[in-house]
This record gives C-alpha cells, structure tokens and sequence, in this order.
C-alpha cells in the first residue's frame, strides 16, 4: 500500500457529538482509491455514524471530510458523488426495479430513454434483466439487495457506500453476496466503503479495515495485519478468537518480553512498544497458532489438562485446563492432523507456540 | 356446541351484548331507508313500495332548496377537503419529518385538539371570532369554519401513514441527486398517497355531515344539506326528508368504502 496512491476519501479529525454524546471522537482516515475498505466495529462504535457523515445524511460537528481532494461536509447528499447501499435497502416501492435503478441517472439529468437504457445495462451487471418490470416487493431479499446494489452503482459514483447490506440475508445467500461484491468492486474499480459487525466477514473482503470503538479508530491495516498483530485488547478480542492471558514482565530479551503466567508458566511475546520489567499485560495468542504434545518442545510448554475436544467441521477445538492457571482454546485444523496430534479428554499435555504467535498488549 | 365453554375465546353473553348494540345503531337508519321507498304522505303508514320522495326531492316544490343547499354543501366540501388536506399534508411533513423539535407534543396537542372539544364550543368560538374581525357571515364564512375544522380529521390518517414510512426513503433519494423537494414529490408524496386519500375522503365526509358550526356561522339565506333538513323538519318530518336522508347515507358508505379499500390495497402489497 504505497502512498502514491490516490486518496478517495480523507476524513481529518472528524467528531459527531448529539448533546452531550459524542458519537464519533476525533477520527482520521485516508481512503485509498478503488479500495474495499472496511468500518468494522460493535454497534454503537460510531462507524454507521461516519458512513452517514461522508453520505451526507450527518452533519460534521467538528473536522473535515475530503473527497478526492475536495472538502464535501458542507455539500447536501445530493451534491456528493457518493452512493448508498441502505440496511433496508430503501427500494421505493411504487417503482418498477429498472425505475429504480434509473433514478439517480435520471436525476442527475439525463433523458429518461438514456437512464433507463443505462440501468437495463446495469440490471443485466446483476443479473436481474428478468426483473425489470417488476415492483421491489415482488422479489425475493437477495434480489432486492442486488437492485438496490444496482441503484447505487448506476450513476458510477466515486465512492459507494454500503451500511451493513448483508445483515438481513441468512448466511449462504450471505457469503454468495460477499463474493460477488468483492467481484463487482473489482469490476467497476469503484471505491468501495463497506459498514459490518461482523469480523469474518470484513476478513473476508476487504482490503484493508478500521476497527472501531466508542467512536474512536483502533486500529487501521490490511486484513491479516490486524488479524495477526492487533495493536491493543480490544482489536485482538472483536476480531476472530483468541487466548488472552495476563501476565507480568519479567525481562526483556531481543525485542521479546519474558513474561510469568503465575503458577510457574513462563512465555514470552513480542511487542512493538517498550515495556517496563515489572508490567501487567496481556499476551494475546490465536488458537490455531498453538500445538499440544507430551513432552516439552522448549523452556516455554504451558502443562496442562485436556478437558475436552470439539469438533466443528474443518477443525477441532481443545480446551486446555494449566495447572494453576486459566485455560486455553487450541484449535487443530483437520487437514493438519499429519503433525500436529489432538489428545484425549484427560490426558497430561504441554502446549507450545510459535515464536511470533505471541503478542505482548498494553491496553 | 357443548364444547363452547372450554373454548377460552368464547366469552359467554357477548354475542347478546352485540346484537343489542347493532340494533340501536342500525335499526333508525334501516327504518329511514325503508320509509323514503314508502308510498304515502304520512311517514308512519306503510302504503307500498314507491320512488315517489325521491322524486319529490329532484323535482318538488322544496327541490330548489335543497338543490341549492346540495350545491352549497359539495363544493364546500370540495374545497374545505383540498385545503384541509394540503395543509394537513405540509403539517404532517414538518412534525414527523424535521425530527424531535421541542414544542413536538405541543403542536400534535394543537392540531389534534379540536377533535375533543365539545363542537358548541367550537362553534361559538368561530362565530365570535367573525363578529370580532367584521366577516360577512355567508359561503365564504362557512369555508373558512370547515376548512379549519376538517385539519384534525385530515391530519390523523395522513400522519399514521407517514409515521410508517422510514426516513431512509428520501435520504436515498436525496442520495440518488433529488433535491429535497424531488425526494419529497417524486418519492414521500407516492408513498403517502393512500393516507391523503383517507384524510381526504374523511375530511369531505365531515364537511358534509357538519351542522352545528355551520348553522351557527352561515348567515342568513344561505344553507346547506344538514341546515336545509334541519328547516325542513322543524315544520314537520315529511318523507321526502327521508329520501334525502338515505341519499345523504349512500353518499357517505361509498367514500368511507372507498378510503377503506385504499388503505386496505396499499397494506397487502
């Protein structure tokens, strides 16, 4: 992700109060263009708010929102060449689907042969060309997801906004839809802003995500980047699973912190910021990164119980009782079964992790 | 029907209860609509089937009257429906569309007051307020009176119907480049449609139907359909009243099955 790439959307310091509440609390971002980027967050954190703001639908209390180098948080939503993908979908009912998706270009100007000859392409785009007389109400929900996906796109805006467009659609029809939006963003080369409460699927699809918090950015990276080095607790709990234990520092070795657990458990994590011998912290390790066996691998084998195995589909989940100490989740995928071995409920184990598993965390 | 009583929606003495309630309510009316088909000058004997009243009202010796008063008593309501129903509709717009503003409950206590005010009242308030300001009572008097009384009645339905109508509409629409005011005429006003009829129709109908504001503002030498009956009652009931009744009840089932039958297409879909 070099810098020379151009910025679609660059929010500077943005904050949303109501009263006494503040929504949004001082966000800054750069959206690169024909990005998929993600607000990820729980409801409440403020990222429905920020997609509104760059619509167009919430003032800006404070701060300024660019658009490819153009300041938009004064302009009406019509003015912005921003579209939305609502939550509803917002289909108005007393259209035919291909009125609909004419709309905007109709709107913005354009004859209505012109506009709906444009949105007949567009319908075709989504595979709906059958639909085009019909009203909203007579489709199915993933059919009308993909109108109102239809309508957003038809009049090319620069920046597509969509607010948590899946949350309605029962899982497989769920992860179809991912993908053919990630097709469709390719496809186009439009930037793409994608609101969702739900981790796998931001992992899933975009190319670099936000997490948010009450209000505030947590933390700003491609996908794997924030799946596998979260910056603090709140990031490495929301997104995926992972094993949080609280440990103190014991020395400072080569960038990594050797840390006790209590009960004689030592390991170590590493950790971009400087520690203090002596400090409380977190170390945060993903379930799949960790491997049991029954004899200790180096200094740093965790002992330990099985208490039981669970098995869902493509893995095995083993929760792990240390003596004297809190318990973890080891997860063994079934296709790496080859090396890495699932024991008995029951049995003595030591669990082990890689070296770079093991991230140190502050807050 | 043994079984009835284990039956925990049977309630037992309602069916009775009911029956005693659609009676009083009916039986005037349906002893209105036979008599004005009856062939006689008494109202009280029965004297075979005829049309004869209804006749009488087109072509008799009070059918100027009335024709006038009908003339008088429809383009009211026309006009007092139309006006009513816009400003209902602007009303609505502001109330549930500019969210939660401070004088809210308020102005909804304001609009919707006039409805639990007794109508004397009412009627003796707006008589006042002509006097006070120096209007000619007459046509234009009565218009004003209705118009002003026939908002709440307008309001109610139209309010409903907005309320369900989520706010993401015309953002989309304003998303997809339409001025407010395309949002508002090309996609809030179609979907709202079906509340401005019923607020519409139910305005006309009271309108129509109104005698006490009318009669206390209406001057002399002027009248409508309920204040014509009305003087044509005092000098004894005829049956051609009767006929005129059951007209005046023909037109009022047609609108209120209309504006049923609009809200009621527009929910299934």
């Amino acid at each position: 992700m070099s810098d020379s790439r151009k910025i679609a959307i660059d929010v500077r310091g943005a904050v949303k109060r109501y009263g006494d509440f503040t929504a949004l609390n001082t966000v800054s971002l750069s959206i690169y263009d024909n990005e998929f980027f993600t607000l990820l967050g729980p409801s409440g954190c403020g990222k429905t708010t920020l997609l509104r703001m760059i619509a167009g639908f919430e003032e800006v209390t404070e701060g300024a929102i660019f658009l490819f180098g153009d300041e938009i948080a004064d302009l009406p939503p019509n003015k912005r060449p921003v579209n939305t993908v609502f939550q509803n979908y917002a289909l108005f009912p007393q259209m035919t689907v291909l009125d609909n998706v004419a709309f905007g270009l109709e709107m913005r100007g354009q004859s209505r042969p012109e506009s709906r000859r444009a949105a007949g392409e567009m319908l075709e785009l989504v595979q709906l060309s059958d639909f085009a007389s019909r009203r909203p109400a007579q489709l199915s929900g993933g059919q009308q997801q993909r109108v109102a996906l239809a309508r957003a796109l038809a009049p090319k805006p620069k920046v597509l906004l969509l607010d948590e467009p899946l949350s309605a659609l029962d899982l497989k029809l769920r992860k179809a839809m991912q993908m053919e939006l990630k097709h469709l963003q390719r496809e186009t080369g439009i930037t793409f802003i994608f609101v969702t409460h739900d981790q796998e699927e931001a992992l899933t699809m975009s190319d670099r995500i936000a997490v948010m918090s009450a209000g505030a950015l947590q933390q700003l990276g491609a996908a794997r980047d924030i799946y596998e080095r979260p910056h603090n607790m709140f990031v490495a709990d929301f997104i995926g699973e992972t094993n949080l234990l609280e440990v103190t520092v014991r020395e400072v070795r080569d960038g990594r912190a050797i840390c006790s657990l209590g009960g004689g458990h030592i390991l170590s994590g590493k950790s971009d910021q400087e520690v203090r011998i002596g400090a409380r912290v977190h170390i945060s390790v993903r379930p799949e990164r960790l491997f049991m066996s029954d004899a200790p691998t180096d200094a740093e084998g965790l002992r330990g119980r099985v208490r039981e195995n669970i098995f869902a589909g493509t893995d095995i989940t083993t929760l792990v009782d240390l003596d004297e100490g809190p318990n973890l989740v080891v997860r063994t995928s079934n296709s790496d079964r080859g090396n890495k071995r699932i024991f008995e409920p029951g049995s003595a184990v030591y669990v082990n992790m890689e070296q770079e598993a093991a991230r140190l965390l502050m807050d | 029907m043994r079984r009835a009583k284990l039956d925990i929606k049977s309630y037992p003495g309602f069916f009775a209860i009911t029956l005693v309630c659609l009676l009083i309510l009916y039986a005037p009316l349906l002893v209105v609509t036979v008599y004005s088909l009856n062939d006689s000058n008494s109202i009280t004997n029965w004297e075979g089937v005829s049309l004869r009243w209804y006749v009488d009202v087109f072509s008799g010796p009070e059918s100027q009257k009335f024709k006038a008063a009908a003339w008088n008593s429809f383009t009211i309501a026309i006009i007092a429906a139309t006006v009513a129903t816009t400003i209902a509709t602007l009303a609505a717009t502001a109330m549930i569309r500019s969210g939660a503003f401070k004088l809210r409950s308020l102005s909804f206590g304001l609009i919707s007051l006039p409805l639990m005010v007794p109508e004397i009242v009412l009627a003796v308030a707006t008589l006042i307020f002509f006097n006070s300001v120096g209007f000619t009572r007459g046509y234009g008097t009565i218009l004003i009176a209705h118009i002003a009384f026939c908002i709440p009645f307008a309001y109610l339905p139209i309010a409903a119907r907005m309320q369900g109508i989520d706010a993401s509409y015309e953002q989309a629409a304003q998303d997809l480049y339409a001025t407010k005011r395309q949002a508002f005429t090309r996609i809030l006003l179609p979907m709202m449609m079906p509340g401005v009829i019923s607020g519409f129709l139910l305005a006309f109908i009271v309108s129509l139907d109104d005698f006490i504001i009318t009669n206390f503002v209406k001057g002399a030498g002027i009248e409508t359909l309920p204040t014509a009956i009305f003087g044509s009652v005092k000098q004894g009931i005829k049956p051609n009243i009767m006929a005129i009744s059951t007209l005046l009840l023909g037109v009022s089932i047609l609108l209120v099955t209309i504006s049923y039958v609009v809200s009621k297409s527009e929910k299934t879909k």
